[in-house]
């Protein structure tokens, strides 16, 4: 599993996507440019430029139309993809931490940062799918968190609930279309913030990472944590694999405290799990920083990770992976044949 | 709601009074000042008519006088109507104080053969005999009814003969069961069950806490409290060889006194800081001041620099029966057990004396019949006298073998652990005192006259040294330069072995160098218990951690043994494995010496704690990551019960014993691999289940909302068929000039 290096950005890396069809990978890092490569050999395709800050966040609509991005400018932006045109921007009184298109591409959310007077919120754009036409200005809906900040939101199966994990360790279900909060579960360990959410290709159940140490699989509709895992070191990202049941996850030690100590020391490995059976099976080296996000083909032939070292990196998955089975996997395979 | 000040149930008709409260009362009643302190009363004086009564006066006074001068008519002894004393009298002093000190002085000194004067407070008095509080009718004590205990070695007939061990993490201290590659099987875990450490008596029976307060120990099955010694501000303990008696110092004196009872404890101990204890009785025997270590050197600041203080300061003889202490330059002072008097009522003077160690088993000496116990001592050179290494026996205090040595910088002193062999590795330096070199004197104890064979040309200075646990060969490791403190990269190091020549007698001939690996970075060396193999380590090094697992007795096809060139020395040095655990700080060998646990401690550093479990061979069984992993000490085990003749037995049988163990092993593998097959099994199909649900509940969902997938899904399969296009240009240099401007 050679991987392909894509050396593109000046700053750590914040986000990783690949579109829908997985041919582009779209990235955005601290230097304020988003990228587009091709992921099967990882030229790049065409950058995006604007945005005044550094970049926390990108999602690609699910016909690879429209690009949405947030960043530390205070600003998220819309982009066409094809031709890189900047189609509208809303500015915000802080920081977009994430964003997030709906399944059917026709909503879009915004986590904002909280700051010196101004709370969390979660922001919902109804967005024209039209790159020709005219975007909205008035958000369709705010869901203001007051207990404590999220830091990561997805939209759930036909965009039913806004799922958001919190910086307590908590996550949250909300109705998405009235914001009402219907439920509301300490996944993680109490305030340990949760990094990243992912979600399974149905979305009917996702994946959360945390500073403990540990990521979560949880079912959308009962909120119920289905599965853990425990790793060694503090997360940042964490990804389903189609295809095969595994689940990736990606950290290291925090990026302030790795000059402090050894390259060994700092973990800087994506570690692959069975999702099934929270057993880890294998981890993957190269990084020379803290992984900060890991994606995966949406065909589950390959992942990328970003890191703090401003490298993505991405593998393409080599038989072995594909035929790797536990005992009891090939049985049920041969049985349901 | 939860009960908060706000919300306090009322009770309007509640009596105060009523409550009885006379238990506290009397368990928290405060004792005023009642301005009797400064008075005693003497018990226990000559009975005298009225005209010596002036005398006895005098000769009293005298007495107490030692301690603290009584007031001016300060002393009422009462006649009766006979007038003759009634043998107590009344005494007041200037202060509390004095009175205090008088107490503690002269209670119980004799005035004459038949007489001690007993000296108590006035309030003492009252406080105890006064107020009915003694009854005039002797009722003998009860004596509680016999009470079966736990067998305290219950551990030891676990039917696979595993073995325990401690582990302290985070705040946690338990008890496991060794299972090799497999998670220890847990005895008993408890939260803050110690405040500083854990510890293992000698022979394993009890578990050490120490506490604040003092030290617990702990044992049986049901691990309950088995005794308590007090000793607040405990820093060390340490166990004599056979867990009869208990050492325990803390660095600040005992205070003890009548503001600060310790229960066991009386006035004898305050301002002490060792404690010897009797473990079965759990009284403190006797107990010693620390004596600080006289210091040549001085720091920046002209203040003598304190020595690094020698622990255990108590040396136990190998059977208990003596301990001793030596007071740095002047003498050795040994106790003999239980009574903790000093041996012939004096401290053994040996001039200069920097270091001695008691052998660690009965020494058999050629020719010596009697009982014995062996020590073995060194001094430095003094004015024009040589540097001496002695044996000496006790109790008959007679130097059984002295030998001379020059140009002695240090000296350190290793005994065999069966007492055959002391090797006493002598540090000279040049006449220069530039260079230093290593000398190895080693004391054959066993044989006729105490035969010094002296191993030189050691060139380097050995940084450790150690001997074969019941064997005769020695591991010691070399460096060119001295380590100096604080130096990022410590210098190479070099890894030498030594063995006794083959003779034909039988009896191990003179020492021999085997082989030395140099280039390395090891500065430890852990024997197994049982001999033969040794681990060589790198601890607390910044680069390096490695661990060197060697067989001293390998067994080598006969090709080979032709071709050996040290065939005729007691050794076939093999190098069986090499490990490397990042960060390790520890190494301890299992009882047994069939494991090896190698720890990263959290008390040392925090990357990565844990603990790895290598076999005697160096295959790494084990390793798990333990966050704030502080301990890991494996439960020593007693000595076997088994005779010579009997374990020779079981050793040339051992064929037929590991067919069946190793058929358990085998059996036990399978059932734990049927039971985590069965436990994937039951997870995948709950998986299956779960995600079935799923996907009929999306399902519902859409129709709800009248999403219609069939003709979506129909694309889908087209595209699918269509397969996807991947364009990928490739660039293919087909010339290449340079231009060079």
């Amino acid at each position: 599993m050679r991987p392909i290096l894509l050396s593109g950005h000046e700053r750590a890396l914040t986000q990783v996507k690949y579109n829908s069809d997985g041919d582009i990978i779209f990235s955005v890092s601290k230097d304020h440019v988003i990228c587009a490569w091709f992921s099967a050999n990882g030229e790049r395709l065409g950058t995006y430029h604007g945005h005044q800050g550094a970049l926390w966040t990108v999602d690609v609509d699910s016909r690879t139309t429209l690009l949405a991005s947030g960043g530390a400018d205070n600003t998220l932006r819309l982009w066409e993809v094809k031709s890189g045109k900047l189609l509208k921007t809303w500015d915000f009184p802080t920081a977009i931490k994430r964003v997030e298109f709906s399944p059917d591409g026709t909503q879009l959310l915004a986590v904002m940062e909280k700051r010196s007077g101004h709370l969390g919120a979660i922001h919902v754009f109804d967005v024209n799918p039209d790159p020709e036409g005219e975007q909205t200005n008035e958000q369709s809906l705010r869901i203001v968190c007051d207990e404590s900040k999220a830091t990561v939101a997805g939209f759930s199966y036909l965009a039913k609930y806004i799922i958001a994990g919190h910086e307590d360790g908590s996550v949250t279900k909300y109705d998405a279309k009235s914001g009402e909060i219907l439920h509301n579960i300490q996944v993680h360990e109490d305030d340990m913030q949760i990094t990243d959410l992912q979600w399974a290709p149905d979305r009917t159940y996702f994946i959360t990472s945390s500073k403990d140490k540990t990521a979560k699989l949880v079912s959308t509709n009962e909120l119920e944590v289905l599965k853990s895992y425990t790793t060694d070191t503090p997360l940042n990202s964490a990804a389903i694999t189609p295809v095969k049941d595994y689940v990736i996850l990606g950290g290291g030690q925090a990026a302030m405290d790795v000059t402090t100590t050894s390259a060994r020391q700092g973990k800087f490995e994506a570690r692959f799990y069975h999702k099934i059976f929270m057993e880890e099976i294998g981890r993957v080296r190269g990084h020379f920083g803290p992984l900060n996000y890991v994606a995966v083909h949406p065909k589950g032939t390959g992942y990328c990770s970003g890191g703090e070292d401003g490298y993505v990196r991405v593998h393409h998955f080599d038989k072995p992976y594909f035929d790797f089975m536990y005992e009891v996997e090939r049985e049920q395979a041969q049985a349901s044949l | 709601m939860a009960p908060s000040y706000d919300n306090l149930p009322i009770d309007d008709d509640f009596d105060e009074s009523e409550i009885d409260f006379s238990d506290l009362q009397e368990q928290y009643e405060v004792r005023l000042e009642e301005g009797l302190d400064a008075f005693v009363v003497l018990d226990g004086l000559p009975r005298v008519p009225e005209d010596s009564k002036a005398k006895l006066q005098k000769y009293v006074i005298r007495k107490l006088t030692e301690a603290a001068k009584p007031r001016e008519d300060g002393f009422f002894m009462p006649t009766n109507d006979e007038g003759m004393t009634e043998g107590f009298a009344f005494v007041e002093f200037g202060s509390p104080a004095e009175a205090a000190a008088a107490v503690k002085k002269c209670h119980g000194v004799p005035l004459d053969k038949r007489h001690n004067m007993a000296v108590n407070k006035l309030t003492d008095i009252e406080r105890y005999g006064g107020g009915g509080r003694i009854e005039d009718e002797y009722t003998p004590p009860t004596i509680q009814p016999f009470e079966q205990k736990e067998h305290l070695r219950s551990w030891l007939g676990d039917v696979d003969g595993r073995d325990q061990m401690v582990m302290y993490r985070g705040d946690k201290v338990g008890v496991f069961w060794n299972e090799k590659e497999d998670a220890p099987e847990n005895v008993v875990d408890r939260e803050h069950w110690t405040d500083f450490f854990v510890q293992w008596s000698p022979l394993g029976t009890y578990l050490t806490s120490l506490h604040g307060q003092g030290v617990q120990l702990w044992g049986g099955k049901s691990w309950h409290r088995q005794k308590r010694f007090a000793h607040p501000g405990v820093n060390l303990v340490d166990y004599s060889p056979n867990e009869k008696y208990l050492v325990t110092w803390s660095h600040r004196p005992l205070q003890v006194d009548e503001n600060h009872p310790v229960p066991t404890l009386s006035l004898e101990e305050d301002g002490k800081n060792y404690i010897i204890w009797d473990i079965a009785t759990g009284k403190p025997l006797r107990s010693f001041v620390t004596l600080d270590v006289p210091s040549s050197q001085m720091d920046d600041a002209g203040q003598p620099i304190k020595k690094k203080m020698q622990w255990p300061t108590f040396k136990w003889s190998s059977d208990d029966k003596y301990v001793a202490r030596m007071t740095q330059g002047q003498s050795i002072s040994v106790y003999e057990t239980p009574r903790m008097n000093l041996l012939e009522k004096t401290s053994i003077k040996i001039e200069g004396v920097m270091d001695f160690e008691w052998a660690p088993a009965l020494p058999r000496r050629d020719g010596v019949k009697t009982y014995e116990q062996l020590f073995c001592y060194w001094t430095p050179e003094l004015g024009s006298n040589p540097a001496k290494v002695g044996l000496m026996s006790v109790p008959s205090k007679e130097v059984v073998r002295t030998r001379n040595l020059f140009n002695v910088s240090d000296a350190k002193l290793h005994w065999q652990s069966e007492a055959a062999y002391v090797c006493v590795k002598v540090d000279r330096h040049s006449k220069s005192k530039k260079s230093l070199a290593t000398n190895l004197e080693i004391f054959r104890v066993r044989e006729k006259g105490v035969p010094v064979e002296v191993v030189e040309a050691i060139k380097e200075t050995v940084i450790n040294f150690a001997w074969e646990p019941k064997g005769n060969r020695f591991v010691l490791i070399t460096t060119g330069e001295i380590p100096a403190a604080g130096v990022a990269v410590p210098p190479k190091t070099s890894v030498s072995f030594f063995a006794p020549e083959r003779t034909k007698s039988g009896i191990p001939g003179n020492f021999h160098h085997v082989r030395t690996v140099d280039k390395k970075n090891s500065n430890a060396i852990f024997w197994s218990p049982k001999g033969r193999f040794v681990v060589v380590a790198t601890l607390q090094s910044q680069q390096s951690f490695d661990l060197d697992f060697w067989d001293l007795s390998f067994e080598k096809s006969k090709e080979e043994k032709d071709k050996d060139s040290d065939k005729d020395l007691m050794c076939s040095l093999q190098l069986m494995n090499t490990g490397d655990h990042y960060g390790v700080t520890d190494v301890e060998w299992d009882p047994t010496g069939r494991y090896v646990a190698t720890v990263a401690s959290a008390f040392r550093h925090g990357m990565e704690n844990g603990y790895h479990i290598y076999d005697f061979k160096g295959t790494l069984l084990r390793e798990e990551p333990v966050e704030r992993f502080k301990q890991f000490l494996w439960r020593p085990r007693p000595a076997t019960l088994l005779s010579k003749e009997e374990q020779s037995e079981i050793r040339r049988n051992l064929r037929n014993y590991s067919r069946i163990f190793d058929e358990q092993d085998l059996a036990k593998k399978n059932t734990a691999n049927r039971a985590v097959v069965e436990a994937r099994r039951r997870q995948l199909e709950e998986w299956l289940a779960w995600r079935e649900r799923a996907i009929e509940e999306v399902r519902e969902d859409e129709e709800d909302m009248g999403i219609d997938h069939s003709e979506e899904e129909k694309k889908e399969q087209e595209e699918e068929r269509k397969g996807e296009e991947i364009e990928e240009v490739v660039e293919e240099i087909i010339d290449e000039t340079e231009e060079v401007a």
